[in-house]
């Protein structure tokens, strides 16, 4: 098990992120803590990408603040990100590890016995050589989780990891994601999947246009919810 | 990876840039002619001779006489070996040269196609030959390019025949702006008529349905000189080198070398460096 | 160079004079190909990653010069190493040296304007992932410059045949020197206007069999490309 992470708790006061004229997150206030996967759901053009990106510190607040661990600004060492559709380096499968160990700061000599226990952990035993583009799309999606825990992340982001995927592939990247969890590396995820939500999430935060609709310890959320939002999401109305 | 390679790279490129022969002994120097005396072979002919007898390597950059003598007024050569008297004395009084020597001659003949449209066929003066081309208006190709063989033709029409080209021609006369052999090319594949030198014209390979229409004639004789450019105006002229080729071309061991160059047994230039008129 | 012998019968005795002729032309436009690559490659790579007022210009710009036309270039370089020039010091007219700085402004804006495109496209694929693993800017550079590299090849490749097939420039700067700056290309046009066409279509031969070499060889690259990297 390993200690909480350095960044943690990730601190929203009040965070507006706006494109031009469109409002994306309008004034969210929200605590990421350390302990069980938080999972982001609600409706398509909801916020939850930005949202995820911006504790990732990829995308800077329009106004309000975001913290981690306190600091105001934060080098992403001990934070990973995985995108819903990853690109993939042109290298074989084992080559794109290997990049990510290169640039998380690992020595040339370890990285090869690194890179074989991570293809390893995520189930790509043996495609070490194959061209990482040739991969299927659940193994693609299973390199780009190889990726991301190559920097030994304190918190691992998760940008709707099994949406285009099969069930097979879907239980393949959960499986990971809870024994990830177990270790003690926070998760951090969104997903429109309500059962994936169920099924893994500690605490669930809905959005809906923009703004946080609820923050709220899974099982209370599904059982009882509180918001009119929460019940019509959960119920799997539309919310427009 | 990338340093390694580009390492490679570099030492190559700096290599090849270094360019030339390494050995310190390597002689040369650039003379400027014209394209008939390269297209005729003579050079092919006499500057190995020359190299095996001093070690110098000419280059010879071949243009039309103008352009030649004006490569030298800028110093990008040692020395200019061209046809045309009164263009070489004018860069000589301009002080861009040292000397001119006289060196060899050929005669220029008029060819034309073998069906003979402007009936000059065997005719002994030219004179009268132009006027009659320029009566029928038969097909004329001029090169048009400031060479000696071009200043030539026009001094033919302008001063002996009494024509003012530049006024009277019309669209029979086609001036191309290049060298002998294109010009020849260019008379062969539309039938005309075309002034050329002797020597151009018995190498050349694509004579088509082409002969000589008027030779012989002595306005027809065509007189080679050359110069050294002058280290005064040019300082990087290497003018012992350029001397000594000047020194071989009008030495007899030179002049022979001249006269020993045939095609087919048909000797295309004269040695003349002792004719000090010429 | 004897004349009345039979296009093939030269090119198959391998007759020493179009041997050196051969040899010449592919040193200079190789050579010219380096150097383009040296300056070109960081060039449109940089343009490819970096933003600043009036790029859509640059871009463009360079784009068009890939048009540029041999013999303009040929005047320029003339202008600028002939004796009476600003570079007339360096003595660098009417020599291989020249032919391969004509031949390196010629192409380098090809190679420039190919890496642009092809990083610019690799960068859009690649700049998620590669900000997400916080990897440096001179780092990203050589990450994209690594995995486009059998594009970048073919760009290069683009570049040797535009050298190799040019006459324009060469024939200005070079002189056409018999034994000395004399390459494929300006020989043709010489033999051509001699009337010494058998040995002006064995060298076309030649030349036009290297043409299909190096097209060979760009489309084996792209295709160890597409198995290497997917």
């Amino acid at each position: 098990m390993r200690p909480p992470a350095l960044d943690l708790p990730i601190m929203f006061i009040d965070v507006r992120i706006t494109a031009g004229a469109v409002t994306i997150l309008d004034g969210v206030t929200l605590t990421i803590s350390p302990g069980m996967p938080t999972v982001l759901i609600g409706p398509n053009g909801a916020g939850k990408t930005t949202l995820l990106r911006a504790a990732m510190g990829l995308v800077p607040p329009s106004s309000g603040l975001v913290t981690w661990g306190g600091r105001e600004s934060s080098d992403p060492k001990h934070r990973a990100i995985m995108f819903q559709r990853p690109a993939m380096l042109r290298r074989s499968a084992g080559g794109n590890v290997r990049y990510a160990l290169a640039a998380a700061g690992m020595p040339r000599s370890k990285r090869h016995e690194r890179a074989t226990a991570l293809l390893s952990e995520v189930g790509l035993t043996g495609l070490d050589h194959r061209p990482a583009r040739r991969l299927s799309g659940g193994e693609q999606q299973r390199l780009a989780l190889a990726r991301a825990l190559a920097r030994d992340p304190g918190i691992l982001f998760l940008d709707e990891p099994t949406a285009s995927l099969d069930p097979a592939a879907t239980k393949a990247i959960e499986d990971i994601v809870r024994a990830v969890s177990a270790r003690g590396v926070k998760v951090v995820m969104c997903t429109h999947d309500l059962g994936q939500a169920k099924r893994l999430a500690g605490n669930v935060v809905l959005m809906h246009r923009g703004r946080l609709i609820e923050n709220t310890p899974a099982a209370q959320f599904f059982a009882t919810p509180r918001t009119e939002e929460a019940r019509k999401f959960v119920a799997g109305e539309l919310l427009v | 990876m990338f340093n390694r390679r580009m390492l490679i790279a570099a030492v190559a490129a700096a290599a090849v840039l270094s360019g030339g022969p390494v050995l310190a002994q390597y002689k040369s120097i650039v003379v400027s002619s014209t394209t008939s005396t390269q297209d005729s072979g003579l050079f092919g002919h006499i500057l190995p001779l020359f190299k095996q007898k001093t070690g110098i390597d000419v280059k010879v950059i071949a243009q039309g006489t103008g352009q030649a003598l004006d490569t030298g007024r800028r110093g990008d050569a040692d020395v200019v070996f061209v046809h045309a008297k009164s263009a070489e004395e004018k860069f000589l009084a301009e002080g861009q040269g040292v000397k001119r020597y006289p060196v060899m001659y050929n005669d220029f003949v008029l060819i034309g196609p073998k069906s003979d449209p402007a009936g000059v066929k065997g005719m002994k003066d030219i004179t009268k030959a132009l006027q009659m081309i320029k009566d029928k208006q038969a097909p004329f190709i001029s090169r048009g390019d400031r060479s000696g063989t071009h200043l030539a033709e026009l001094a033919l029409w302008n001063k002996n025949a009494g024509i003012d080209i530049e006024k009277d021609k019309g669209p029979w006369y086609k001036s191309i702006g290049q060298g002998m052999g294109a010009a020849l090319n260019t008379a062969s594949a539309s039938n005309a008529y075309v002034l050329s030198d002797r020597g151009t014209w018995i190498s050349f390979k694509n004579k088509g349905d082409l002969a000589i229409a008027v030779e012989g004639d002595k306005l027809l004789f065509n007189q080679y000189g050359v110069m050294l450019v002058n280290p005064e105006k040019h300082p990087n002229v290497k003018k012992d080198l350029g001397q000594q080729f000047i020194d071989w071309l009008v030495s007899p061991e030179g002049q022979k070398a001249i006269a020993n160059y045939k095609i087919n047994g048909e000797q295309l230039f004269y040695p003349n460096a002792d004719d000090h008129s010429a | 160079m004897s004349g009345g012998e039979s296009a093939l019968q030269l090119v198959l005795s391998g007759d020493p004079g179009l041997f050196a002729i051969v040899r010449l032309s592919l040193l200079v436009s190789l050579t010219a190909v380096l150097f383009a690559a040296l300056i070109g490659v960081p060039v449109g790579a940089l343009l490819a990653l970096t933003r600043f007022r009036g790029r859509e210009a640059v871009v463009v710009i360079l784009n068009a010069l890939m048009g540029l036309p041999p013999v303009v270039v040929g005047l320029a370089v003339f202008l600028l190493l002939s004796r009476s020039g600003p570079l007339g010091e360096w003595g660098l007219l009417f020599t291989p040296q020249a032919m391969v700085i004509a031949q390196t402004v010629l192409v380098a804006p090809i190679i420039a304007a190919l890496t642009r495109q092809t990083i610019e496209d690799l960068w859009v694929e690649y700049q998620a992932e590669l900000t997400a693993m916080d990897v440096g800017p001179l780092h990203r550079v050589f990450t994209l410059i690594w995995d486009a590299r059998f594009s970048l090849v073919t760009a290069l490749l683009a570049g040797f045949g535009r050298a190799a097939a040019e006459v324009g420039a060469i024939i200005i700067v070079g002189g056409n020197i018999d034994g000395f700056t004399r390459t494929m290309t300006t020989a043709i046009a010489l033999e051509t206007s001699k009337g010494d066409l058998p040995l002006a279509v064995g060298l076309g031969i030649v030349l036009i069999i290297i043409v299909i070499i190096i097209n060979a060889l760009a489309w084996g690259i792209r295709r160890t490309g597409e198995r290497y990297a997917g």
